[in-house]
């Protein structure tokens, strides 16, 4: 117990409350406040807050707008509907195409992240990708997809990368239905929509809201779309984790980044608390 | 039972460490941006063939074994300042670094770097070499009186001009001496018409960095005759000379496509403008020195064939003639590169023998060989380079340096996203202007900033 202690008051606890220490200075890496950096109060906070700048491009606010945006499509709509149906598939089909999709879909979720983003780079660019070959031999006109679409870029990217999981979850909750209650159905004719409807969805509900709240933690602090766009062009794609790195890293304001480091938390800390509540008041169905 | 193993073992690795250090050699690592057939390829080979094996030799005569090994860091600019800036305050990085003249104010009030004659003290106070380099160019790695780098030379920057081009479009490269903004954008309008993509590229945007700010922003700013600060040193936040230079940014990306919008604004932009000028896709660069030294020298990855017939080199033009800064007719903006030693180094005194070697008249001779420059030593002899000559000759009286400021970096950084917001067609020239505004206020404080307009 006690070297678990130390362990997590030194790797956890003693971070946590030096981040929150530093959101309160003006301390830097380069130049003079990085010496001697002051006591601002909530000064990087209400930075982040300003009303004039909290929507350009760039800013904390319009990162924060551009997050959700990012998690509702290619999370909650992208991953979950995609996994979702993926999973609903592949119950009705033969052993063998069913081993096989899962291990494509699951290829794309366990690659390391630096290989797929190079990969879709490649894919992607506009002079010598393979989407672009692939568009001309069709006879169609070329996309400048980085530059021109970057964000549906980096939420068709996410959607890819992530469905294999919400699969997965998706897929075990379905086996947890004891198949008497499908065949029960087969037998009154039901089509695979009413199926779904009436028998699959509800007896997985709990699972759905447990896969939703954990991807869409995932995709909130997804760092990947980085590899692809940087963060660009002109802040486009910049997720609150890139402008976390960007502020902190590139202009080496660590007081800044800190105090949206601190932000991140509280946002991850209420997901978290959602989840734990949802899971405490399972574990309590159970025994009741 | 395991702790005790464990404080065996470390006990034991102490014991081991503690003897080598006696026994063995002192082990030196030098980093630059210099890669074999990458890169600055030149300034590596130079490094891994000459002054590493020289310095090795000479130290093996006086019995004293010291090793030298180079890191060749493959990124961009920016990744390696920000690599320094992480190890310099961790306690980690290579002895001796490549670094860029203009970050020393910043590193140094950030504590990340010591003074020479603090880390090293009188061999380096009494060197032989700087009596044989100018206060200029000792200046460049040098900030509060103390001296920080030693220099490998200045740069100027220029308009690069693909004559083949030229002539295509009816135009003769030879006796056009472009004389106005005006100019520029007429020839570029020629060749945009005679089939040239992408004719004038004036660098923009934040993934170049600071080439944004030197080859681009400050090269038609000081054209306006105005600078980044003013006389008193206050940065200049409102002013006509960013609104005008805005304005031909916007001229030649959003509102006339003369050049390449997409090289300014993609990751790997400036290789792309480099290939853009290789392929005949570009006939207008404005770059340093350097492009000429080593990115389109022969053997390179963007070497023009030919080059002496085709490439030539214009001065920039001010706005229009005698608008410039100083009431010039023509400005050109210099910097210049060096090495620095790691404040953190277990052997101060080895690194700076190696750097003094390195930069000893013999090696900079040496380095000539590599690639021809203009050194920083006045006793290493200038190359029989028409170029070299001519550049250092036509813009070193007219060329300007940028303020040895601690907060410069943080603005130059604001300047390059002001430049990309203009040329993605995302804000006007005056929106532009008021976030640029806004951003170096809060940087600099207000009462360090002057409105001009």
């Amino acid at each position: 117990m006690a070297p678990a202690t130390i362990l997590v008051a030194v790797f956890v606890i003693a971070p946590f409350f030096w981040v929150i220490f530093v959101s309160f200075t003006n301390r830097t890496l380069l130049g003079r406040t990085a010496v001697n950096p002051e006591f601002v109060g909530l000064a990087n906070y209400i930075s982040l807050f300003d009303p004039v700048s909290f929507f350009q491009r760039g800013q904390f606010g319009f990162s924060l707008i551009l997050t959700t945006q990012f998690v509702i499509l290619s999370a909650l709509v992208g991953q979950a509907l995609l996994g979702m149906l993926l999973a609903w598939l592949l119950q009705s089909v033969p052993k063998g195409v069913k081993s096989i999709t899962e291990t494509f879909v699951i290829a794309a979720w366990i690659l390391p992240e630096v290989v797929i983003g190079f990969a879709w780079f490649a894919f992607l660019d506009y002079d010598n990708g393979t989407l672009n070959m692939i568009m001309e031999s069709l006879g169609l006109p070329p996309g400048d997809w980085l530059l021109q679409q970057p964000f549906w870029v980096i939420v068709i990217f996410n959607v890819w990368r992530g469905a294999a999981f919400s699969m997965m979850l998706f897929n075990s909750a379905f086996a947890s239905i004891p198949p008497s209650y499908f065949q029960a159905a087969d037998v009154a004719g039901a089509s695979s929509w009413q199926k779904f409807r009436d028998i699959g969805l509800p007896l997985i509900r709990g699972h759905v809201v447990t896969v939703l709240i954990l991807i869409t933690m995932w995709t909130f602090n997804t760092f990947t779309p980085f590899l692809l766009t940087n963060g660009g062009p002109s802040y486009r794609t910049e997720l609150i984790s890139i402008y976390t790195y960007r502020v902190a890293f590139r202009d080496f304001d660590f007081g800044k980044g800190a105090a949206v480091g601190v932000i991140i938390m509280l946002i991850n800390l209420v997901f978290a608390l959602i989840y734990l509540s949802l899971g405490r008041k399972r574990a309590k169905g159970v025994k009741t | 039972m395991v702790y005790k193993h464990l404080v065996a073992a470390g006990l034991g690795l102490a014991v081991v460490t503690g003897t080598g250090a006696a026994a063995f050699a002192v082990d030196l690592t030098i980093t630059c941006r210099c890669v074999e057939g990458g890169v600055n390829s030149a300034t590596a080979e130079w490094i891994k063939n000459s002054v590493i094996p020289g310095f090795e030799a000479r130290m093996a005569e006086e019995g004293r074994e010291i090793s030298v090994s180079l890191t060749e860091f493959a990124g961009a600019d920016e990744q390696l300042t920000q690599q320094l800036a992480l190890d310099f305050s961790t306690g980690a990085g290579a002895d001796i670094s490549g670094f860029d003249g203009f970050l020393i104010p910043s590193f140094v009030d950030a504590g990340l770097l010591r003074s020479f004659e603090d880390l090293i003290g009188e061999p380096a106070i009494s060197w032989e070499g700087w009596d044989h380099i100018s206060e200029g160019i000792r200046s460049i790695l040098s900030y509060d009186g103390g001296t920080y780098g030693i220099g490998l030379g200045t740069d100027v920057r220029m308009v690069f001009v693909r004559a083949d081009l030229f002539e295509e479009a009816g135009l003769d490269a030879a006796s056009w001496e472009p004389s106005s903004w005006d100019d520029l954008l007429e020839a570029a309008r020629a060749l945009k018409d005679a089939g040239v993509d992408a004719p004038l590229q004036l660098n923009a945007g934040v993934s170049m960095g600071e080439a944004t700010t030197m080859q681009g922003y400050w090269m038609a700013l000081l054209g306006t005759g105005e600078g980044v600060v003013d006389e008193e040193g206050r940065w200049i936040v409102e002013s006509q000379g960013i609104l005008d230079t805005l304005n031909l940014y916007k001229t030649i990306y959003v509102d006339e496509a003369l050049g390449d919008d997409r090289a300014q604004l993609l990751a790997d932009g400036r290789n792309r403008t480099f290939a853009n000028f290789r392929d005949g896709r570009t006939a207008m660069l404005v770059e340093g020195d350097w492009f000429y030294r080593s990115v389109t020298a022969p053997g390179s990855e963007f070497a023009l064939e030919n080059r002496d017939e085709i490439m030539t080199w214009k001065k920039m033009p001010a706005r229009e003639p005698g608008a410039g800064f100083r009431g010039q007719g023509h400005v050109s903006v210099s910097g210049g590169t060096g090495f620095v030693i790691n404040p953190n180094t277990d052997s101060p005194q080895e690194a700076w023998e190696f750097l003094a070697f390195m930069m000893s008249q013999e090696q900079m001779t040496a380095f000539q060989d590599y690639q021809p420059g203009i050194r920083s030593r006045s006793d290493v002899p200038i190359p029989d380079s028409p170029f070299l000559n001519e550049t250092s000759q036509a813009l070193l009286p007219l060329t300007t340096a940028r303020p040895n400021d601690a907060d410069y970096n943080s603005v130059s950084m604001e300047i390059q996203r002001m430049t990309e917001s203009v040329v993605s067609g995302e804000l006007s020239p005056e929106e532009a202007m008021a976030q640029y505004k806004a951003a170096v206020t809060s940087i600099v404080g207000e009462e360090n900033t002057v409105s001009l307009l």
